[in-house]
């Protein structure tokens, strides 16, 4: 089976399995380089963003992914050959060598107009909150311009695969896209990434007055 | 009997092409006000083709056929409940028990006909294994709200539900083979009834009938509703063991039985915050609002036939 044909078809299987409800907030599918930013509660999450996009898309939008969960055997075939996943290995909280080797490594991901899928938050919550952002996204937009930052809510996979589990339940999850964010270069990086923070909190808070 | 059946699906095809038509008319001559209804209306009509066709398929297909369709329904419907209710992380792998094993031995025992065995595993041997895992594994904290929804998750979308095509086995209807007259029967019945519930409503409804719980049912929908649905099982009592006193009776019970069920997970939805179980079929929503009133209908048609019928 060809590598995209694989890919389709473990896309479907995703929507299927959580019956992926997609929502789109000021926000439509584009060709345009992109971060698209989430939080954060499982393994799965990005499998759900990738499993959303176009076709065309998704062979150009690359998620990041844990180094070290994404290694072994079969996980390391589909991060690499299906997923196109950008591996990186997660600084540890101070390390500001291996934080500029992750971003480098993001950046050069980026390369030939490719997208990202990242999580700012840098582990996985308990689905309750929105952790504070970690500041790679900022370092990425400093070395390439115009990228578009799109926040989008995922809800639900905290219930397909918990943390520390290995085998899916069948839930319903939703996602949500919401309008571009840009990055302002005189703007001080904590106040960009509470922005950022701020834009994906409001896309929760519209979900529970609707 | 097969005979019935075919000319039972020729009827349905025919009364869902006269809406189909009818609907198509009227999103051409529409007043713009109008709109949104009708087409709410041609989703609705949409959805029931595609609905009457996968029960055909799997009636074709036989009794397995019919069991893996009830089977896949469950499945969906389990899904959407557990979503909405309070399940704990630690209850991942009651979860999975739920999904993975409960459900595919209850619908072996049903393709197997095994009354005694069906009739108790999950009232009895789910519920006492249930509440000990999530003992063990999430401890006390918001116990009785976890366990009380795990168990009424397996009693309505499995147990409940797993009546319909159980129906189609009872012993003395199906003596030369699966007999699906008395599961079409109620499908037919309780269908016809929320469907012409919802339409007498919105022409005739004046006197909301639980507002709180659901806001569009009204007394004048449900006096309509039910007295043609009755009426319409009446008509179809050769699919059933039934003769006509008795019909006209249990023909009423199963419609009332249909409303209890709807209004129960009307309430369920109103207590989680939701309109629908999940948009899974356009124009009706999720899988648990199509099938709430066979839940609580199919058991009481069950067990009042296997009571005096044998």
């Amino acid at each position: 089976m060809t590598g995209s044909a694989l890919a389709s078809l473990i896309a479907w299987a995703v929507r299927a399995t959580t019956s992926l409800s997609v929502k789109h907030v000021g926000h439509s599918f584009s060709g345009a380089q992109r971060i698209y930013f989430a939080n954060h509660v499982s393994h799965l999450d990005f499998v759900v963003i990738w499993a959303s996009l176009p076709r065309q898309l998704r062979a150009k939008t690359r998620p990041v992914a844990a180094a070290d969960y994404w290694s072994g055997g079969l996980r390391r075939v589909l991060a690499e050959r299906v997923f196109h996943a950008v591996l990186v290995n997660r600084p540890a909280g101070g390390d500001v060598h291996a934080a500029k080797e992750a971003v480098t490594e993001l950046v050069e991901g980026m390369s030939g107009g490719c997208s990202l899928i990242l999580f700012p938050e840098g582990t996985r919550g308990s689905g309750a909150n929105v952790a504070a952002f970690h500041g790679g996204i900022a370092a990425v937009c400093q070395q390439i311009a115009g990228v578009e930052l799109v926040p989008t809510l995922i809800e639900g996979t905290q219930r397909v695969l918990p943390k520390g589990e290995l085998f899916p339940v069948p839930m319903l999850c939703r996602l949500t896209f919401g309008p571009p964010v840009y990055y302002d270069a005189q703007e001080p990086r904590r106040l960009f990434l509470d922005r950022l923070r701020q834009s994906l909190c409001e896309l929760r808070d519209l979900k529970s007055s609707a | 009997m097969n005979h019935d059946l075919t000319v039972i699906f020729a009827v349905t095809a025919a009364v869902l092409l006269a809406a189909w038509l009818l609907g198509r008319i009227a999103a051409r001559h529409a007043r713009p006000a109008n709109a949104s209804t009708i087409e709410n209306f041609n989703q609705r009509v949409g959805a029931w083709w595609w609905m009457i066709v996968v029960v055909a398929a799997s009636v074709g297909a036989g009794w397995g056929g019919a069991v893996v369709l009830f089977a896949a329904i469950s499945f969906l419907a389990l899904r959407e409940f557990l979503t909405l209710v309070n399940t704990d992380r630690a209850d991942h792998r009651t979860l999975l028990a739920i999904f993975f094993i409960v459900t595919p031995c209850h619908y072996y025992f049903i393709y197997r006909g095994w009354y005694g065995l069906f009739s108790i595993f999950i009232p009895v041997w789910a519920f006492v294994l249930v509440p000990i895992s999530a003992a063990l594994r999430g401890g006390p904290r918001n116990f009785m709200a976890r366990v009380s929804e795990m168990q009424w998750a397996l009693i309505i979308c499995v147990y409940f539900i797993s009546y319909a095509p159980a129906l189609a086995g009872l012993p003395e209807l199906s003596r030369k083979g699966p007999n699906f007259g008395l599961a079409l029967y109620l499908m037919l019945v309780t269908q016809v009834s929320d469907v012409l519930q919802y339409a007498f409503g919105h022409l005739f409804g004046k006197h909301a009938m639980a507002p709180a719980v659901s806001p569009h049912k009204t007394w004048e929908g449900f006096a309509g509703g039910v007295v043609c649905a009755t009426a319409l099982g009446v008509a179809l009592r050769r699919l059933t063991p039934f003769a006509l006193v008795p019909s006209i009776i249990i023909s009423l019970v199963v419609c009332l039985t249909g409303v209890a069920g709807g209004l129960t997970m009307s309430a369920i939805k109103r207590d989680c915050g939701v309109k629908d179980f999940s948009s899974l079929i356009p124009g009706h929503g999720g899988i648990l609002d199509r099938v709430d009133s066979i839940c609580f209908a199919g058991p009481v048609l069950f067990h009042v036939t296997r009571f005096f019928y044998g």
